[in-house]
């Protein structure tokens, strides 16, 4: 809008539209009559010696079609956004007010009030309880093939940098409170740059291939005998036995779930470049009810006894 | 130099009164009336399978032909339903004119059961235009406005109907009772109730003059072999009024006796005898009133008739015409139609009783999983195209020991009703590395399980790609 927040603009649509409105009934009127010849009733003009232009005049049904396009024209100028009708601080901005956001805010409220009787339901129902209530998990399937499925792909099983829901595996509790938490407010994810304090880049290799170690993954022990000490420095949040820490979301090291890739040289990344991973807060897009059964089918996504069926 | 006057360019329309007619051609226009209007009005009402019979469901996209569940992917056969209509037009103007118009388009349906409802009220052409022309008393007011209320009437019961096709028709009638129907069915009911009204109380052939381009592109495709309504004007000239015992050879008079009649009875108010006009719509009302003055006055029927323009000129007997009639325009056009209507009908029959649609996922192509796996994830989107249960297994193939997180899984979905299932699909390191990265074509293959002795082992395969990463 604030392209035309000059009135001059609202002059420059109007003026033309209001003329050439004009322009047009009296073109009709006058060019409504004209002079035929009375003996044979053609218009006097002959072309190729024999070629006569007859009068056959069109129904006068058809005339008020085009006299109705021109009063529906200028009703339609008062109502909406046209004449200068509106005193209010928009002059040109139509009688009825009109305007497409306004429009827009107004189907939204709409859509909005129409979800309530359909969630009013579920709103009431626990985590355990959605996930046995076939069209609350058809309703979670498609919020999150809509909302979630971009990142976290379509199964839930995500890929590197985009966390697995569907493996039990938690940074925070795990519950439906925390699900629900997480989808609506989002989250920061916050891994430091450790390089400088870990020490040279073998210290890292050393690092990394202890953590490898904790959980059985394939590894050289030596080097990560060598890795055992510096480890003290990640201890700060992933603890002592690298078994991570849900208060600060510090991922637990020694089960073989990679969120940021597998192997010594994914680690070694991470350590020297630290990473802040953001999980985007969708409460401004989905309703809390909605929520409610969105994490509800996120939690469905790592419980064995999912039902496959409908 | 001729007197100049001056004149409107725009004339008012001049009422027709078209004159009651019966015969063979009013009888076939009868029986197309009552044909086309028992489907239009009775077919919402039929059920099948413990629901409406024909069901256009826009709102759930599911469109309900008897046994057929049509999914919005089937629209090719609405195209296949147009062009089938489109030759059928083609093919009937070729051989005998506008059929179409005079027989069965619903202008002229609509225009003949409002036309009997003016009679039935307000009598025959004469009594019409003695009624028009009297001072307005009660009754004429009783007359006229009868005449409105049921075609009014008329007009809201076909809206009613054409909206029946949208929403269950049944529900319909009761929200009709209580007139509890919703905004949108006010307004298309009342829509095509006032279309109705309009077009056949009101406008009648100044839709068909003015406003129906079918009307004259259908002039355009006749040639001098298409049988039109004609008048023998060899035959009829010179016309002039005569004693019935009169010999006409002795009169030195054709066989058209100028009674007018074939004037009065013409809906679009056109004068036969002077050849094809574009207005003519091919009605033949004129044929049958002419074969009934021809019969009084013991002449041979067919003064005006059907015939070709090369007919006529050329004196070709019946046989001859029809041989003329298998020219080859006419030829491909059936054939044509022939051709489009077996590829509907096989296709109809061999459809599948459910479709696949595959989207793989494009947030992330691909993902390394334990062990070096590489993984896919699809979105396999399975439409049960009938109206029971059906049950499916999905696998996966295409690349060495490629297999799904579906395993043996079962995945039943409802009637009529489209279920999307994510399947992740995955290939060991080696096979991988063996493909090489990039793009590797795969196919699905769905097979609906044979769960009652009606259904036949049926499988579907669509096909995707695998992604190995870098």
């Amino acid at each position: 809008m604030s392209d035309f927040v000059h009135s001059g603009w609202g002059w420059f649509v109007a003026v033309p539209t209001v003329v050439s409105l004009i322009f047009c009934l009296v073109l009709l009127i006058i060019a409504s009559r004209r002079k035929v010849m009375a003996a044979d009733n053609s218009t006097g003009h002959i072309w190729d010696e024999d070629l006569k232009e007859m009068n056959n005049p069109l129904p006068r049904w058809w005339m008020w079609l085009f006299v109705i396009t021109v009063i529906f024209a200028a009703v339609y100028l008062a109502l909406y956004p046209g004449l200068p009708f509106n005193t209010g601080n928009e002059r040109f901005g139509g009688t009825l007010r009109w305007s497409s956001v306004g429009q827009y805010e107004a189907e939204q409220e709409k859509a909005r009030a129409a979800l309530v009787p359909v969630y009013a339901k579920y709103a009431q129902m626990s985590a355990e309880q959605l996930a046995q209530d076939p069209s609350a998990m058809g309703i979670g399937q498609r919020l999150f093939l809509n909302n979630c499925a971009q990142c976290h792909g379509s199964d839930g099983k995500g890929s590197t940098g985009f966390p697995n829901l569907a493996d039990n595996d938690w940074l925070g509790a795990g519950t439906h409170d925390y699900v629900k938490t997480m989808i609506a407010e989002g989250r920061v994810g916050v891994m430091p740059p450790m390089a400088a304090a870990v020490g040279s880049s073998e210290d890292v290799r050393n690092v990394a291939h202890y953590v490898l170690s904790l959980s059985g993954s394939a590894h050289n022990s030596v080097w990560a005998q060598l890795g055992k000490p510096k480890f003290a420095t990640c201890a700060a949040c992933h603890g002592a036995e690298g078994k991570g820490n849900p208060l600060l979301g510090a991922p637990n090291l020694t089960d073989k779930i990679w969120l940021h890739g597998w192997g010594e040289q994914a680690i070694v990344n991470i350590v020297t470049q630290g990473k802040n991973n953001a999980m985007p807060a969708q409460g401004r897009l989905l309703t809390p009810e909605q929520v409610h059964v969105l994490g509800a089918y996120v939690l469905s996504l790592s419980q064995p006894t999912r039902v496959a069926g409908n | 130099m001729a007197s100049e006057t001056v004149v409107s360019m725009y004339q008012a329309q001049k009422k027709i009164y078209a004159r009651a007619v019966s015969g063979l051609f009013a009888g076939w226009r009868w029986a197309l009336v009552w044909a086309t209007q028992l489907v239009f009005y009775g077919l919402p009402w039929l059920e099948w399978n413990s629901r409406q019979a024909i069901l256009f469901d826009l709102g759930a996209r599911r469109f309900y032909i008897f046994g057929l569940v049509l999914y919005p992917q089937d629209f090719i056969y609405l195209t296949g339903l147009l062009i089938v209509a489109a030759y059928s037009l083609f093919l009937f103007t070729a051989v005998a004119g506008r059929l179409w118009c005079g027989y069965a388009c619903p202008q002229t349906v609509y225009t003949e059961i409002f036309m009997w409802v003016e009679r039935k009220l307000e009598g025959d052409r004469a009594q019409r235009m003695r009624l028009d022309a009297s001072p307005w008393g009660a009754n004429k007011i009783l007359r006229k406005g009868g005449k409105q209320l049921i075609w009014i009437g008329i007009g809201l019961w076909t809206g009613f109907t054409f909206v029946g096709y949208f929403t269950p028709i049944r529900e319909l009638a009761l929200a009709a009772s209580a007139l509890g129907f919703g905004p949108w069915e006010w307004f298309w009911v009342c829509f095509y109730g006032f279309a109705t009204y309009g077009n056949a109380g009101w406008m009648r052939e100044q839709v068909c003059k003015y406003m129906c381009p079918y009307a004259r592109f259908q002039s355009a495709m006749f040639d001098k072999d298409t049988l039109i309504i004609t008048y023998d004007a060899e035959r009829g000239e010179p016309r002039g009024a005569r004693g019935r015992k009169a010999d006409p050879k002795a009169a030195k008079l054709g066989h058209c006796v100028d009674c007018n009649l074939c004037v009065q009875v013409c809906p679009t108010g056109i004068d036969i005898r002077k050849g094809l006009q574009y207005e003519c719509i091919g009605c033949a009302a004129c044929i049958d009133v002419c074969d009934g003055v021809m019969e009084r006055m013991d002449y041979p029927k067919g003064l005006i008739r059907y015939d070709t323009q090369n007919g006529m000129a050329q004196h070709l007997n019946r046989s001859q015409l029809l041989r003329r009639a298998l020219r080859p325009r006419v030829l491909v056009y059936a054939s044509v139609l022939v051709l489009i209507l077996g590829a509907l009908g096989t296709s109809l029959a061999l459809r599948s009783p459910f479709k696949v649609d595959v989207v793989r996922d494009r947030g992330a192509l691909a993902r390394l999983v334990e062990d070096g796996w590489v993984e896919n994830v699809y979105r396999l989107q399975l439409m049960n195209t009938t109206e029971r249960v059906q049950r499916y297994r999905i696998q996966a193939g295409g690349l060495d020991g490629l297999r799904t997180d579906l395993g043996d899984t079962v995945i039943a979905v409802d009637p009529a009703e489209a279920r999307w299932v994510p399947v992740a699909a995955r290939v060991a390191p080696e096979v991988a590395a063996a493909a090489g990265r990039g793009s590797h074509p795969i196919e699905f293959t769905v097979e609906r399980l044979v769960d009652t002795p009606a259904d036949t082992p049926k499988s579907v395969v669509e096909h995707s790609t695998f992604v190995v990463p870098r």
